[in-house]
This record gives C-alpha cells, structure tokens and sequence, in this order.
C-alpha cells in the first residue's frame, strides 16, 4: 500500500511539471512588451475605481460555515458505509439515526433563513 | 522500489498525463463540432481534414501569444493560479482503472496495469482532490485585482461548496452498494447490474453536481460572459489562459470517467453481455474500449446539456442546490442503506426496492422544485 501512495506522488510530480513546461515555453518564445495601457486592469474599456477587494455579501460567509458543518458530517458517514455489512443491525440502525440528526440540522438552517440568498 | 520501478512510474505518468492533454485538445474540438451541429452550423472545418488539425492550430497561436500581467495583480499568486488549477484535474485520475488486472500487458519485461495506483481509498482520494480544485479558481479571480475576476472567484467558491456535499453524499450511496471504497472493487461489484440502474436518482444528482464542480453549463456562473466578463480568467491571456481552460476541459474527462467508474460499470461490459464474446472476462482488451465509449457517450451528454439549457439566476441555483439535491440526497443514502440492510438481513430481493424507492424520492423532489422554485414565486422576491 505505501507503494501506491508513492505512485501517486511520483504521478502528483508529473502533474506538477506538466503545466509549469508550457509556462516555461511561452515565455522563451513569446513577445513581451509591457506598456502601462496594456497592464491596467481590464474593466471593459473604463478606468478602475477603487479597489477590487472590498467587503463582500455576509451571505458568502454564512454558506461556508453551514458547509463545513454538513462536509465533516458527511465525512463521518463514510466509514459507516464501508462497514455496513459488516455492523449488527444496532450499529447499522444508529447510523441512520445520526441521517436524522443531519436533517434536523438542515431543516433548523432552513428555518433560520441561512439558505436565502437575498 | 528501485530506481527503475520509479523511472517506470514517472514514464507511466508522463504517458498518462500526455494522453489526457491529448484528450483534452480533441475534447475542445468534439464539442465545437458537436455544438455547431445543434446549433445548424459546420463548426471549425479548415484546417486538415474535417478540422482535425484546429487544437494544433489553437495551440500553436496560444503559445506565441504575448503574456502580459495586470500591474495591480498579485504576480506569484497570478502565475501559481493556472497550475494550482490544472494539478488537481490531472492527478484525480490517478486512482480509476481503465481496464482489469487480466488485460495488463508486458512491456520491456514489465506487467503494466491500466491504473496508476491501486489505492484502498480511492474514493476519498477522489473526493479530496476535487476539493483542492477550488483554489485554483479563487486564487486566480482574487489575484487578478480586478472586479469581475473577484466576483467570478467568489461565486465559483460558494457554487463549488454548495454542490460538493451533495455529490459526496452520492459517493455514499455507492459505497454502501459496493461495500468498498477502492475503485477496482466498485467496478468489479457492477458486474451484474450498474449502480445507474440501481440508484439511479444518484446518478442524476452525481451528473448535476460535477456540473457544478467544473462549472459548466447550466452553472457556468463564475464565468458567465454576459455579466461578468470572462469572470475568473478576464485578466487571463496566452499560455496561462490556456492552461485555466485545459484545467476545465481535464476536469470534465476526469469527471466522466469517475462517473463511468462508479456508477456505469468503468470499464466492464454492460451487465447483459456478460457471458458473450464481448464480455471483458472473456476479452480483457475490451475493457478500455468500453471505458472510451462511455466517457464519449458522458461528454456528449454535458455538451448538449451546454447547447440546451439557459443559464439559471444565481440565487435559484444556490436555492437548488441546497433545498433539493441537499435533502435529496440524504433521503438517497437512508434509503440506500435501509434497503441494503432488508437486502443482507431479510431477502436479497429487497435490493430492487432501491431503485423504486430512489425513483419516488425523485418524484418528489421535482414536485418540491415545482412548490418552492417556481418562476413566479421567485418574480416577486
């Protein structure tokens, strides 16, 4: 097993060459003749005002923390999956239960009005 | 492991890496071609024959294209972006098997298999690497300091995330099926019926959510011309352009082929032909056919999903998201599990109450789109 993990990281290696040779190429080949009209921000013909990192929607915020709730939850559920067959039908069943519990806290979400996008 | 098991390896990779780059030049030209049809058009017919040679062309024009770089952007994260996006939809097929152990052929004295690594985890290997697929878009629309690029960023974040639980919560429903999260087991335990037909609402939702996750039509928001520019690659140009749609194209074939892989039986036949001459435990050289074929059949299916539907409005695709596949998806894996438990403890008959029981929650879930996503609710917000 520790030699597939290595022929992943002998495949992340490649992954990793792969697009960094085209960027190498391009800038051998390519022209480059920087003027300031040509690196200012693009902004379909307008100067820019202001900066582009301001504060943005709470709403964004809000769906990260409602999905890193349900993600490690749901990361829980898969080994409770792989063993299913394996579990007396008690374990099996408390599973199921915590499906229940997983969907009370979406239900309590919804009611709260964290999933309006408004 | 010696030198010339790792010098095997990087070639192997390299070989793979080559033929998905490859695939992914032929994809673009596919679904001009196929796009074009729809649409009562030729599509790119002139250079080679039937256009074959455009992705040599398109290539060649993107690569002495100058590369210039927004004077405000932030320059290592600007240029670590592109890469950071195309890593992951490389290396994410790493663990899905292109054909069985039976068809691995010697070469210079060594057995190749058609998988780069056998992992027993490969779902969560899965579904780990397409969560770093996230940050590539993000860093490139934040670094680009420029308000579209942000905009697009942040919308793909919040898109990405949305959809990734409901399409972890279909992987459950295949683990619970196939009792293993390796892939070569999950494709050896559809040998008597695929688990589209056994759970075949998870399949839809699987197809919906990797929409989102490579943010394709009807859920291209992050890039959606008409409102935000390019979105997260407007600052984009020349080779680091190339590289963010390569990263998309790369997603899409990887995509597929897990799809292939976990619910329409990788790189067995289909259930039917398995006793004939066609069946891959009769001829394993098949086996990477049948694969081909079913990623061709997945591909078409998400370039005329692209060429039919319209884009849908930002709050009702996260309202979608969250209200329908969410619950959804749930109700799937209860009933996945209920069913496989009737089925292990009762009757192994039960294991057809599955896929009626899939089919009902469906049912019900388009009627709850009807309730609470309608157009004329939503006019009036």
């Amino acid at each position: 097993m520790q030699h597939e993990w290595l022929y992943i990281g002998l495949f992340l290696v490649v992954g990793i060459i792969i697009p960094i040779a085209p960027l190498i190429i391009a800038r051998l080949v390519a022209p480059r003749k920087p003027n300031p009209i040509k690196q200012s921000t693009y902004e379909c013909g307008l100067e820019t005002v202001g900066e582009s990192r301001v504060q943005f929607k709470a709403q964004y915020y809000i769906f990260a923390l409602v999905f890193l709730v349900f993600d490690v939850e749901t990361v829980f559920l898969f080994p409770w999956a792989l063993a299913l067959k394996q579990m007396p039908l008690f374990v099996a069943l408390e599973g199921i239960l915590f499906i229940t519990i997983l969907v009370v806290g979406l239900v309590y979400a919804w009611r709260k009005g964290m999933l309006e996008w408004a | 492991m010696t030198l010339a098991n790792v010098i095997e390896w990087l070639v192997k990779g390299l070989v793979w890496v080559l033929i998905l780059l490859g695939g992914f030049a032929y994809l673009t030209y596919y679904e001009r071609r196929a796009l074009a049809r729809i649409q009562v058009r030729v599509g790119p017919n002139r250079a080679g024959p039937w256009g074959l040679l455009q992705p040599i062309a398109d290539a060649i024009k993107l690569i002495f294209k100058e590369e210039f770089m927004p004077a405000r952007a932030d320059k290592l994260l600007f240029t670590l972006a592109p890469i950071i996006t195309l890593t992951p939809a490389l290396v994410i097929t790493a663990v899905v098997p292109f054909g069985p152990e039976s068809a691995s052929f010697q070469l210079f004295g060594r057995t190749i298999t058609w998988y780069i690594a056998d992992l027993n985890v490969g779902v969560l290997y899965i579904m780990s690497i397409a969560s770093i697929a996230v940050y590539g878009i993000v860093l490139a629309g934040w670094s680009s300091n420029n308000k579209y690029a942000t905009l697009g960023g942040l919308r793909s974040t919040a898109q990405m995330l949305s959809y990734e639980l409901a399409l972890g919560l279909s992987f459950i429903a295949v683990i619970v099926l196939a009792n293993s999260t390796r892939l070569l087991d999950i494709v050896e335990a559809q040998k008597g019926m695929w688990f589209a037909v056994l759970q075949p609402v998870g399949f839809v939702i699987f197809l919906i959510a990797t929409l989102a996750e490579v943010n394709r039509a009807p859920f291209d928001m992050p890039e959606a011309e008409q409102e935000l520019a390019a979105g997260y690659h407007s600052e984009y140009g020349g080779m680091k352009f190339a590289l963010l749609f390569m990263a998309e194209y790369d997603k899409m074939i990887a995509i597929c082929t897990i799809a292939a892989s976990l619910f329409l039986g990788g790189y067995r036949e289909p259930w039917f032909l398995r006793d004939t001459v066609l069946g891959v435990d009769q001829t394993p050289w098949l086996g990477p056919l049948y694969v081909f074929i079913k990623v061709f059949i997945l591909l078409f299916g998400m370039i005329w999903v692209r060429a039919t539907w319209p884009r849908i409005r930002y709050d009702r695709l996260m309202a979608f998201g969250w209200k329908i596949l969410l619950p959804l998806s749930l109700a799937l894996v209860f009933l996945t599990s209920i069913g496989m438990l009737l089925a292990e403890q009762v009757n192994p008959l039960y294991q057809w109450g599955i896929p009626l029981a899939s089919l009902a929650a469906g049912f019900i879930a388009i009627l709850g789109m009807y309730q609470t996503l309608r157009r004329k609710e939503y006019a009036r917000a």
